[in-house]
């Protein structure tokens, strides 16, 4: 036996005079009590939604959802009629427009980065689309406003006096060219949620068993083949998975939405004219409201919420399916 | 060496035939359909970077038009008025992502200890779905939660007859908080997590305990990894807009004072932004040019530190 020099034989100094069983179970608690914080703040957000919705709820229904009447108390004919429908379809169209235009090139880009592009090149390219997520909403806003408005203008004034007259395509661009509107919308909407679904995607394409590749090459595929067909079909679910994601990312999207899409509660077809999305509505008028106008918000708010809480939850699940099919592991 | 493959067998090849050769015309259609694909991924890539490239040109060069000491030390003019700064959006900015450390650090972090070290379990697994949804849910309906928690009841018990609703930093940092604790809480988890069993062990057998094992030995080793999961919240959490809207609101003063309204960098971007006023638009720039510069040394600094961890 060696004895040990007394200085050195606590290796770990005590300041709490309790004993360890104590102290641990402090410990265990608190961190069990932090955890449970969220737990409580969603169920909370949830429920204080729903309180302050509900005289709206009371008074409308679920006729909120699709009627087109915005008039608040000072209305003389309808004073105080709230619905929800424009907004509705603001949100749902700009969304889809968006996913259209940012899921082949999302998809393109994370099969680039996961599969074709030479190895250095790869960790500057994924960060650099890492980093357009990081770009804030307010910024995209900004650049969308100040320059992708002015540089869209040609386009929308040809659009809107050749295109009007073409038969079924004609319905999309009605309308005079204003600059602010559902095609600036969803413009900039795609290019903020292209990072998400690429990201995503790559990740899960990288999830797939390198046997999978390697017997699609032994066949003789070539590289698109083999990308074709095995590993995309086992990838299948993952991005569907980030491309609800995206979706559900591109619901939720307020800040340069309400900078690029005119605000007005517009629910014809026309891409040129500006429209409103639930969230641009509560960011333009929820901070003057009071009454039974920020009831009729509320409400909207718990449209929205209850809108990204199923696409959420589909993607989560579709993801973590995929992963734990893929890898045997569970990994939400 | 010539390398000669086995005969099949007779019975073999009287039922698997070899395939006919493939003609060169489809030959030439695969390997054409090959590279055109490539070639489109590569071109998707490309399509998605530009969009970067154009944000990140056009708030540098508009954003140096008006960078000058006068940007970070005077307050905004009115509009039509030329020359002030964003010094008290920055203020705000930097007082409220403090606040909001305050309540998403300590959650976020001791949270994630449990769901690594404790939370293998139901509880752990609703947890976990919880937090997801919490980092799903728009950040406009955290603002819209915050103003019905935290400012419209102090509104209705402070203030007289007709005062116009008393928006707060308290506030707008309570609604920032809430956004972080997701992305530091899952970070930290996947992070302690990857500390190896061994070193626990060997804590606890040196006679220490649990909770000071935990701490200090397990989360020093995943510090590096912790310390990217923080920076990357805060770089979220800096540029948000929709949760101040209605919590901290805007300002056109300096206020060191959390229980006023405060103006905030991605507030004012947005209200000069929008506004008539040219010289304005031109502040918004150079608010978004700071703005940008922040997070991406914040980001930046998030690379490095995960480059450095050695778990």
């Amino acid at each position: 036996m060696i004895a040990t020099p007394p200085e050195k034989r606590s290796l770990f100094k005590r300041q709490s005079t309790l004993d360890a069983r104590t102290t641990d179970g402090i410990f265990y608690w608190s961190t069990l009590g932090f955890s449970a914080l969220v737990l409580l703040l969603v169920a909370w957000l949830g429920i204080q939604l729903y309180s302050a919705a509900s005289p709206s709820i009371h008074k409308f229904g679920l006729g909120f959802l699709t009627s087109s009447m915005w008039s608040t108390s000072d209305d003389p004919i309808h004073p105080d009629t709230y619905g929800a429908w424009p907004y509705i379809y603001g949100t749902l169209v700009s969304s889809f427009l968006a996913l259209l235009l940012a899921v082949p090139i999302g998809l393109g880009t994370a099969i680039y980065l996961a599969e074709l592009a030479p190895k250095w090149l790869r960790t500057p390219l994924s960060f650099m689309v890492e980093l357009l997520a990081a770009v804030p909403s307010v910024v995209y806003g900004l650049w969308g406003r100040l320059v992708l408005i002015p540089a869209l203008m040609p386009l929308q004034t040809w659009l809107s006096d050749h295109a009007d007259s073409v038969p079924v395509v004609g319905r999309f661009f009605g309308g005079a060219a204003t600059g602010q509107s559902m095609m600036a919308a969803a413009l900039v909407l795609a290019i903020m949620i292209l990072p998400f679904i690429s990201a995503v995607s790559r990740e899960v394409i990288k999830a797939v068993p390198p046997t999978q590749r390697e017997a699609a090459f032994g066949l003789g595929a070539t590289h698109w083949e083999a990308i074709k067909g095995p590993i995309l079909r086992t990838a299948r679910s993952g991005i569907i998975g980030a491309i609800i994601l995206g979706l559900a990312r591109a619901l939720g999207e307020t800040m340069a939405i309400t900078m690029v899409i005119g605000n007005a509660p517009n629910a014809d077809f026309s891409l040129l004219s500006p429209a409103a999305t639930l969230s641009s509505k509560l960011a333009v008028e929820f901070a003057e409201a009071s009454g039974g106008q920020q009831s009729a918000l509320m409400y909207l708010a718990l449209v929205l919420f209850g809108i990204t809480i199923v696409v959420n939850a589909c993607a989560r699940l579709l993801i973590w399916n995929m992963s734990r099919q893929v890898k045997g592991s569970t990994r939400a | 060496m010539n390398p000669t493959l086995p005969a099949p067998s007779s019975a073999v090849s009287d039922r698997v035939r070899p395939l006919p050769p493939m003609s060169s015309s489809l030959m030439t259609k695969r390997r054409v359909s090959n590279n055109v694909m490539k070639g489109l991924c590569g071109l998707a890539t490309i399509l998605a970077i530009i969009p970067l490239f154009l944000v990140l040109y056009y708030v540098t060069i508009q954003g140096i038009k008006v960078m000058n000491p006068a940007f970070f030390t005077e307050v905004q003019r009115p509009a039509g008025d030329p020359g002030g700064g964003f010094k008290h959006a920055i203020v705000g900015t930097l007082m409220m992502v403090g606040l909001a450390s305050c309540i998403g650090l300590p959650v976020g972090i001791l949270g994630g200890i449990y769901l690594s070290e404790f939370g293998q379990n139901r509880f752990g697994f609703i947890v976990r779905f919880a937090t997801d949804v919490l980092n799903g849910i728009p950040s406009i309906i955290i603002g819209v939660f915050v103003y019905s928690i935290a400012v419209l009841p102090v509104s209705r018990a402070t203030r007289e007859w007709n005062d116009p609703i008393t928006f707060s930093a308290w506030a707008g940092g309570l609604a920032l908080g809430i956004m972080m604790i997701p992305t530091v809480m899952r970070t930290t988890e996947e992070i302690v997590r990857l500390v190896p069993q061994s070193l626990r062990e060997g804590a606890l057998a040196l006679g220490d305990t649990r909770w000071h094992s935990t701490l200090k030995i397990v989360l020093g080793a995943a510090k590096g990894g912790v310390i990217t999961g923080v920076l990357l919240a805060i770089a979220r959490i800096a540029g948000e807009t929709a949760p101040l809207l209605f919590t901290a609101a805007d300002s056109l003063y300096m206020n060191l004072n959390p229980s006023k309204q405060t103006a905030s960098l991605p507030v004012r971007i947005y209200l000069s932004a929008t506004s008539p006023d040219d010289h304005w638009n031109a502040l918004a720039w150079g608010g978004a040019f700071v703005l940008v510069a922040m997070i991406l040394i914040l980001s930046l600094l998030a690379r490095y530190a995960t480059r450095a961890r050695n778990v």
